[in-house]
């Protein structure tokens, strides 16, 4: 998946969770990428704020802690 | 003898819903009845059947045909029992000398106008008027029609001195699957008033008076096909002589038996009889006991199933090794062990998690539920996905956040009792049009209607009601209306404070109040973004809060747009507002598109939910399904749809089995469909048909229809249908068996022999399901989930005393502009939708006759946008946005509003996907259908990509034959 379409899905779930308080919107958003994205997702995200991550909204980067690391998958 | 069918009883006026109760005597049988019930309805009850021939118990009593006279001691004249309602202690005698004369010289006048041609009729043995001749033993009729044509009739040609006859009129055929001949007709009404009660269209009428009068459909120059007859076959249900006929009927001949089995097109989930001679399937008609539909059809599931029998159908497997070779057909043995070394060897190759599976929401539950667990227990990943993806996934996160479930509060009797119907971004009328015909009904009697759609569809206006309001917004704006509408009631205090109270969380509701009570989400703050003017709003929101038993129907409109499920939760906000939750005539009500949407959903088919909803990351529910299957299961969520294909074009997804959904033409920005496809090592396709995904497969499995298969279908109700087997499938084998043969070329020795063990799996694997199984759907017809020791006999209503999370969660909806915006470049906004006659990608029904009324997608555009672009009335038109351009024909129209274009997508040669972009919901990845930025200029011809596209799909389609 391109960068710019996990940043844009990320930031649009920072969107939605930033009208909650900050401490909620930061564990729900987390929840919710662990929750529906797929390992190789979250892979990217990681590639993608390892390397700083600026441009992601403020929120992402504040859950990023909260979001499983996936365990990278081995092809036989 | 006429025997040939068990016919539904017809008790011959609607039951009454009174309380009290009435006594009388008929026949010297005591009765009791509820008040208000007919004479008629009262003898029909104790097994007396009155002569009847205009009376029917799905309408309102008439009176005209004068056969069911009876006699009341005490009473003068011989009233008919269908309008002479019951009284305590009458005397009634439906069987006397006076009676039988009087009926007998009734009979013989009708039969002095009626053609003598049973033995060739249509109807013969499926006649009222040949029944009733012989219920009231008519022997002679002393008025024959004259030999010579001296006298009028309706019935021959010409008389003989070659004049024509004036009152002789032609068959009207125009009809693909109904002839009228007029010549048959006994001016009963029973035709007119079916559709004005029952469909509500109002197309027929009577012309004329007394010997003149004549069933027309409208204008004395309309036939059938150009009148407004939407063609749902009520009239032809209710017509008791061969006037109007199924030509199934007349081609093939009276059916002699039937079976009761459940619509696969829309979510409605009509339950029909196939009436069947031998294995051909002679008719559908709409079964009377089936409690989504209450025995009325639409033109779909009514006459739109030749599909199933069309020379397209494929009926052997086929293989290639890629996709430009032609398909080679081969032996289902050798293409289970074709495709499974394929996807073996892609699991070696790339990994356990670069394969998956697309569930159909077209098949059963049973078969949906194998297909998910193809992926879980057999390839051991949970990439599983189904089309609710791009339709209602936003309804299940949104409702599930809300209230607990994802899924529809009511029934759809709920709607007898609304007395506000707010319906957004659906339009029943064309999509879900059974639904519409119960709904109309209600608005005829007086409830109210808003509408809220960017366009005026037919669903705003119809004959006998009107939309109280119709919001007119910019496309991609819901959020902001669904939030102004709750801020009007928040501020104005329209709230159902005790029901918050007592139902919802307090502390959760104040604190949404104080957000939506901010001036930025007032209906006069958000009409510059939304285009409708706040007063109009305000007097809609108004109507809602305090118009009595408010009801919210959505639709596709709601959830495929960026915010499709922040606008669920805002549409679950309103309801909970208002205390419009928990009993009949209220609720929220998503309207599923396909026949299984909401079963498939059930079923785990999403990559994150084993079946019931429940996530895969909690252990005790994956233990529920290691020691059922002997598995271990993932505990990761898998690719959803739009994912699988991103994760195809990079490389890591190599094969995809795809059962009964055709992703290329359904799914947005097809260029990016097309290359995640064409980057996948093995597609697997199983369908009837060679769908447009399948130009892009290996292994194709050949399908079977819903006539050729067990199973059961869930509909927007959560009514669990059964469907059954009425004929052998084609190609040898049910869509579950082709499945199991699959899993286990693969390895997986499953061994199940009939559906409903696959039911009892998931009645002991799924608490909502615990109490579901054949025997009960058998007995009791269809039961609503959930069905369990709580609830033995399912659930019509849901939330009844409390929220199934609880207390009703409100959540904050902020309004966010979609990223997909109008510029110099794409200045209209294009939005998309359905029409009647067609159904979806039109694999099924443009292989029907309903081509007649819709052979191609066409653009309405308004008269302004038109008038810029030079733009004339069925001009080709290039309609292009960032993602790609096709061509199709404009029409003009004010249905839209400036500054918007609006198509279909049931035509692959059009491809609207082409157009719409990958921008999708937050939170489920639902595709933003429904806004795209475009621009619309004339054309000359198909566009490239359509050139290139036909060009490739003929390719691809080549077969060659098995040796």
């Amino acid at each position: 998946m391109s960068a710019e379409k996990i940043t844009r899905m990320a930031n649009q779930i920072a969107q939605f969770m930033e009208t909650k308080p900050h401490a909620e919107g930061v564990a729900l958003l987390a929840s919710h990428i662990n929750d529906f994205w797929d390992p190789r997702m979250r892979r990217q995200l990681f590639e993608l704020l390892d390397a700083g991550g600026a441009e992601f909204r403020p929120l992402v980067r504040d859950a990023a802690s909260a979001i499983r690391r996936p365990v990278v998958e081995q092809a036989a | 003898m006429k025997d040939f069918i068990i016919p539904d009883r017809d008790f011959g006026t609607p039951a009454s819903k009174s309380k009290t109760m009435v006594t009388l005597t008929i026949d010297g049988f005591d009765v009791t009845v509820p008040e208000g019930t007919s004479i008629m309805r009262a003898a029909a009850e104790i097994g007396i059947s009155v002569p009847k021939l205009c009376a029917s118990d799905n309408m309102e009593a008439f009176g005209s045909c004068r056969l069911c006279l009876v006699e009341i001691e005490g009473r003068n004249g011989t009233p008919a029992s269908c309008t002479t309602p019951v009284a305590p202690g009458l005397k009634v005698k439906t069987q006397t000398g006076k009676l039988k004369d009087l009926r007998r010289g009734v009979m013989e006048l009708y039969i002095s106008d009626h053609p003598l041609d049973c033995l060739t009729c249509a109807a013969n043995g499926d006649c009222e008027l040949q029944d009733m001749a012989g219920a009231v033993g008519l022997r002679d009729v002393r008025y024959e029609a004259a030999p010579k044509g001296e006298f009028a009739n309706h019935f021959t040609v010409k008389n003989t001195s070659g004049e024509a006859n004036p009152q002789w009129l032609p068959k009207d055929n125009s009809n693909p699957y109904f002839a009228y001949d007029p010549a048959k007709c006994i001016v009963c009404s029973r035709c007119v008033r079916a559709c004005e009660e029952v469909q509500g269209t109002f197309a027929l009428t009577i012309e004329g008076r007394g010997f003149d009068s004549r069933v027309s459909f409208g204008a004395k120059t309309d036939d059938a096909l150009a009148s407004d007859c939407v063609s749902c076959g009520a009239c032809v249900q209710a017509c008791p002589t061969a006037t109007l006929t199924e030509k199934s009927v007349i081609d093939i001949g009276t059916p002699d038996r039937s079976i009761i089995t459940t619509c696969a097109y829309c979510g409605v989930g009509c339950s029909f009889k196939a009436e069947m001679r031998g294995d051909e399937l002679v008719r559908m008609t709409p079964y009377k006991h089936g409690k989504a539909n209450r025995g009325h059809s639409c033109v779909k599931g009514r006459f739109a199933y030749g599909y199933a029998t069309h020379q397209d159908r494929i009926l052997k497997p086929m293989i290639r090794d890629s996709i430009d070779q032609p398909w080679q057909e081969v032996s289902w043995a050798e293409a289970m062990e074709f495709a499974a070394a394929k996807m073996k060897g892609i699991q070696a190759k790339y990994g356990r998690n670069s394969v998956g599976v697309i569930t159909s929401s077209r098949c059963t539950n049973e078969e949906t539920y194998l297909v998910q667990k193809l992926t879980r227990a057999v390839f051991m990943n949970n990439n599983t996905d189904t089309c609710a993806r791009v339709c209602h996934s936003p309804t299940g996160y949104g409702l599930g956040q809300t209230f607990g479930t994802s899924a529809g509060t009511q029934d759809f009797d709920s709607v007898e009792e609304s007395d506000v119907i707010m319906v957004i971004g659906a339009n029943p009328s064309a999509a879900h049009p059974v639904f519409a015909s119960r709904m109309k009904k209600r608005l005829r009697a007086g409830a109210k209607l808003i509408v809220v759609d960017p366009r005026r569809t037919e669903t705003v206006e119809g004959p006998h009601y009107k939309a109280a309001h119709h919001l007119a917004l910019t496309p991609g704006t819901n959020v902001a209306v669904v939030s102004a509408i709750a801020h009007v009631i928040v501020t104005e205090k329209l709230y159902d404070e005790e029901f918050i109270r007592t139902r919802c969380d307090w502390d959760e509701f104040q604190d949404y109040a104080e957000f939506i009570s901010t001036p930025n989400h007032s209906p006069e703050a958000t009409e510059i973004l939304t285009g409708v003017p706040a007063e109009e709003l305000r007097k809609a929101a108004r109507l809602y809060a305090g118009g009595g038993n408010g009801a919210i129907y959505y639709g596709l409109g709601v959830t495929e747009h960026s915010q499709g499920s922040t606008t669920v939760i805002g549409i679950a906000n309103l309801a909970m507002l208002t205390g419009n939750i928990g009993r009949k005539g209220v609720g929220v009500n998503p309207l599923r598109g396909q026949n299984n949407v909401q079963g498939s959903c059930d079923m785990g088919s999403f990559p994150h939910e084993l079946p019931g909803y429940r996530h895969v990351k909690n252990p005790e529910v994956r233990a529920i399904y290691e020691a059922a299957w002997g598995v271990t299961i993932d505990p990761e969520p898998g690719l959803r749809i739009p994912n699988m294909l991103d994760a195809a074009v990079e490389g890591t997804f190599k094969g995809l089995y795809c059962q009964g959904e055709d992703i290329l033409q359904s799914d947005p920005d097809t260029h990016h469909v097309a290359a995640g496809l064409a980057a996948m090592e093995c597609v697997i396709v199983h369908d009837l048909f060679l769908n447009e995904t399948a130009n892009y497969a290996h292994v194709f499995f050949p399908g079977s229809s819903f006539l050729e298969k067990d199973g059961t279908f869930t509909n927007a109700e959560r009514r669990i249908n059964m469907v059954r087997k009425v004929m052998a499938p084609k190609q040898g084998y049910a869509d579950w068996e082709v499945t199991q043969l699959f899993a286990n070329a693969m390895g997986a020795g499953w061994n199940y022999t009939h559906p409903s063990q696959i039911m009892e799996e998931i009645a002991m694997t799924t608490p909502s399901f615990a109490g579901v199984n054949y025997e009960k759907l058998e007995t009791m017809g269809s039961v609503q989930w959930p069905c369990n020791e709580k609830a033995p006999e399912g659930t019509p209503l849901m939330h009844i005393d409390g929220f199934v999370r609880g207390k009703g969660k409100f959540i904050r909806t902020e309004y966010v502009a979609t990223d997909e915006k109008t510029g110099p470049r794409f200045p209209l906004l294009l939005t998309t939708g359905r029409i009647l006659s067609q159904y979806n990608v039109g694999a099924q029904t443009r292989r029907t006759a309903n081509v007649v009324w819709h052979d191609e997608d066409v653009l309405e555009i308004h008269p302004h946008d038109a008038e810029n672009r030079g733009v004339h009335e069925g001009d080709f038109v290039r309609l292009a946005s960032r993602s790609g351009e096709t061509t199709l024909r404009a029409t003009i129209t004010d249905k839209v509003s400036p500054g918007v274009v609006y198509t279909t997508f049931h035509h692959p040669d059009t491809q609207a996907n082409v157009i719409t972009t990958d921008f999708s919901d937050w939170a489920t990845n639902c595709p933003e259908y429904k806004v795209t930025a475009v621009q619309v200029s004339p054309s000359n011809g198909p566009s490239e990509w359509q050139e290139e596209y036909a060009a490739q799909a003929a390719l691809s389609r080549r077969i060659l034959a098995a040796e």
